[in-house]
């Protein structure tokens, strides 16, 4: 086995390469990895050692967070495929998702203008199932069909929603303070 | 399952070797160290068995210096020179020192706000040290030795300046910092390890003057942090000072001398003490003036006029639940941590809120450095086998930058866990752009103006281009000790600038050397001692660590490479009983280059032989 620090993720943690995770595996092979890479062994060796040290934690966590955060690892799965979906967010998007989204902002600013709390509350609710599906959705165009342009067209709807999700907590935390 | 059992990969020491380790639990009230004696970890007393040092400072004309409860007896009577809670004023400047602490003369010094006292200006950063250093002492009498290192516990919500201040104040102390550990998550390692605990809990610490919340996961050996909030302003001290004001207000009480402020202080810390136990304190005083104050206290009444801190703590608790992605019924127990905590109405709220009762089986007081002493064990190298635990930790606060319009664009977010590296690449606004400046901050908030700039600096020669044609990529990184390094390069040229995040906050290096001299007895130690020594320490380890290597993985190795590595090795052994440091440092650095792709290749045998193992482990879960 060649140890790249820059091999594919999914190799590093021993996992097959697509959307469905072994979420346990993941957890478990991460633990062993920091347990062997992690600067709290090398405290006392020399500062090559220390920096080898330092480099592996980082990039392990660096992975670990980029395969077990569902947006992140969707967005790995398409670079693996040579698909940038960044660039392209000036593609159009459908126009009913377009108009879903006005209506989330609209309803995120009057929650916010009214400091309603439980409102935000249901609104991330609402939120995290819409994204459910999106997932079941990317799951399906990227392991089973293969399809990596609908793919790239559902990751840029949760590049979406993950930014308004961001905006609701940011509110919600700020609205505690 | 137990833990997979796996050899330390640095080096394994002799067995009878023990290195002398300790933790110290760097308090805003008191301090403490501890240490691991036959495999247990305990609280060192001094001569007259007190374990915990009243985190006071008193400088007499002279120059003599007096640290602990002789301080804390002349507070009163001395309050200008008799520095208390120097730990808020550490890392931060003038305009972040409260107005409550007015009995201190402060002063505006760039960066970090300093003290005058009869000894002349002193930062918090040297108060510190001369706490660290009666620790160290203790702890060196008591263990019978030099120490080997030392972890120093910070709490969690410290930003990089504080942590920055705390590694400064242990280095001018003489001390070998091993780690700087999260308070939060030292209290976790002593009661997770105590008691085997496996799952999802919360550490509520409230100390002198800080407050944290962590949420860990504690899984086979392996302490997860999930999240952390806090405030790093919020302890019982603010107790303590609201009720000062009460007594001031019921009194009818003139505006306050340094000394009676100091005196009432005193009185209310004593009176909420009581309470924790009794019903109802009574608060005697006889002021300067010769007025004498008298008043009775309900704990019911000091519970309504400090209710509102209490409440203050929830914000941040409901935070890190909410950044953890959890609700209370997932957390399986709130381990209590900090004086302040023993309060009642403290214990009621926490337990109401996580619909529990907290666990109080620790000692509040304790409990921090005594995670920090079995950390400082491990780390020394000194883990028996089978004691393995691993700990993931986290950064308090979001790293960014700023951009256009003051805006702030974060580059690693809160609760990620370190060690972690993360970089961005900006551009040029103007036409023909050839500099940067780069500023650094940490904090939440959108705005630049509603974070805490770190550090600023400029990357300069950069090659004139239209707006928007450079890319100028920023990397962040952040140690496993919480701390940040910023680097700057424009891809096209190489240009590169770089900055450890120090000036705005911190202390520059020139400072510490100045503090350095200031602080040694001319005759018995200086600098120059001091840097062969710190030499000498490092190159032996050194020498250690990598004879350890070679015994164990020399096949790895090519004729010549083992051959001059052995050379290297003989040179500085050679080297290490000359008295010239900088000859040291130049072996050190031959020994280090000599042996970069040997350390390279363990590391990849050592990952690979762990993954290797993984499949047969995944059978005995």
């Amino acid at each position: 086995m060649n140890l790249d620090i820059n091999q594919n993720h999914f190799k590093l943690f021993g996992l097959p390469e697509g959307f469905a995770l072994q979420r346990d595996e993941l957890d478990r092979v991460y633990r062993i990895l920091q347990s062997q890479v992690h600067p709290d062994r090398f405290t006392h060796a020399g500062e090559n050692e220390k920096r080898m040290s330092m480099q592996w934690a980082m990039h392990v966590n660096e992975a670990y967070q980029t395969l077990k955060k569902p947006i992140k690892r969707a967005a790995y799965l398409l670079s693996l495929h040579g698909i940038d979906p960044k660039i392209e967010t000036n593609t159009r998007m459908p126009h009913n998702f377009l108009v879903a989204q006005m209506e989330w902002r609209e309803a995120l600013e009057e929650a916010n203008e009214a400091r309603d709390g439980v409102r935000l509350s249901a609104l991330e609710t609402r939120l995290q199932a819409e994204m459910a599906v999106l997932y079941r959705e990317a799951e399906a165009e990227l392991d089973q069909r293969h399809d990596y342009a609908a793919a790239a067209t559902t990751f840029r709807k949760l590049l979406f929603l993950e930014k308004l999700g961001e905006e609701i907590h940011y509110a919600i935390t700020e609205l505690d303070d | 399952m137990a833990l997979l059992q796996i050899s330390e990969p640095g080096e394994s020491p002799e067995p009878h070797e023990a290195r002398l380790a300790a933790g110290i639990d760097l308090g805003t009230t008191n301090s403490l160290v501890a240490s691991v004696r036959s495999g247990i970890a305990v609280a060192l007393p001094d001569a007259d068995g007190h374990t915990l040092l009243p985190s006071i400072v008193r400088y007499l004309p002279g120059g003599a210096i007096e640290v602990g409860r002789v301080a804390q007896a002349m507070q009163a009577k001395d309050p200008k020179n008799t520095i208390a809670s120097a730990k808020r004023f550490m890392g931060r400047g003038l305009k972040d020192a409260h107005a409550d602490n007015t009995s201190y003369d402060f002063i505006d010094a760039p960066g970090m706000l300093q003290l005058r006292t009869a000894a002349g200006p002193k930062s918090p950063v040297e108060v510190a040290a001369e706490i660290l250093k009666v620790l160290r002492q203790r702890a060196e009498e008591s263990l019978g030795g030099e120490l080997h290192g030392v972890v120093v516990t910070v709490p969690a919500y410290f930003d990089d300046a504080q942590r920055q201040a705390t590694k400064d104040a242990a280095k001018l102390a003489g001390i070998n910092v091993l780690r700087l550990l999260n308070e939060p998550t030292a209290a976790a390692i002593a009661y997770g390890l105590d008691n085997a605990a496996e799952g999802i809990y919360a550490v509520y610490d409230l100390g002198g003057g800080t407050f944290d919340l962590s949420i860990l996961r504690m899984s086979k050996g392996v302490f997860e942090v999930m999240a952390t909030s806090g405030d790093a302003a919020l302890g019982g001290d603010d107790f303590d000072h609201r009720l000062m004001c009460w007594i001031v207000d019921q009194a009818r009480l003139a505006p306050l001398s340094a000394e009676d402020m100091r005196l009432l202080l005193f009185k209310s810390r004593a009176a909420k003490e009581h309470l924790t136990g009794n019903d109802a304190a009574q608060i005697s005083a006889k002021l300067a003036s010769g007025e004498m104050v008298s008043l009775k206290l309900t704990r019911q009444v000091f519970q309504d006029m400090t209710q509102h801190l209490v409440a203050k703590t929830l914000t941040p608790t409901r935070k890190a639940l909410r950044d953890a992605g959890l609700g209370v019924a997932e957390v399986k127990g709130v381990v209590m941590v900090g004086g302040a905590t023993r309060m009642p109405h403290v214990q009621q709220a926490v337990g109401t809120l996580f619909k529990q009762a907290p666990l109080n089986n620790l000692d509040p007081d304790k409990v921090v450095a005594l995670g920090a002493a079995m950390q400082a064990n491990a780390l020394a190298g000194n883990r028996a086998a089978g004691d393995d635990w691993l700990l993931l930790d986290v950064i308090p606060l979001s790293l960014g930058l700023e951009t256009m319009g003051g805006l702030v664009e974060k580059i690693i977010p809160r609760n990620s866990t370190i060690p972690v590296a993360r970089a961005q690449e900006f551009t040029t606004f103007k036409d023909g752009q050839t500099a940067m400046a780069v500023q650094v901050v940490q904090g939440e908030r959108e705005l630049v103006a509603d974070c805490r700039s770190l550090a600023r600096f400029e990357l300069r020669g950069i090659p004139p281009m239209v707006a928007g044609a450079a890319r100028i990529r920023v990397s962040f990184q952040v140690d496993a000790d919480g701390l940040l390094a910023v680097s700057a390069r424009e891809m096209s040229t190489g240009i590169e600038a770089s900055v450890a995040v120090k000036p705005s906050y911190g202390l520059v290096d020139e400072d510490i050397t100045r503090m350095l001299r200031d602080s040694f007895d001319h005759a018995k130690d200086d600098v120059h001692v001091r840097a062969l020594r710190e030499q000498q320490v490092e190159g032996r380890r050194l020498l250690e660590a990598t004879q350890a290597a070679l015994a164990a993985d020399r096949t790895l190795l090519g004729a010549d490479e083992s051959k001059l590595i052995d050379t290297e090795l003989a040179a500085l052994e050679q080297a290490l009983s000359c008295t010239d440091h900088r000859r040291i440092r130049g072996n050190i650095e031959r020994v280090n280059k000599a042996t970069e792709d040997f350390a390279a290749r363990r590391m990849d045998q050592s990952v690979r032989r762990a993954l290797a193992g993984r499949d047969i482990n995944a059978l005995n879960i």
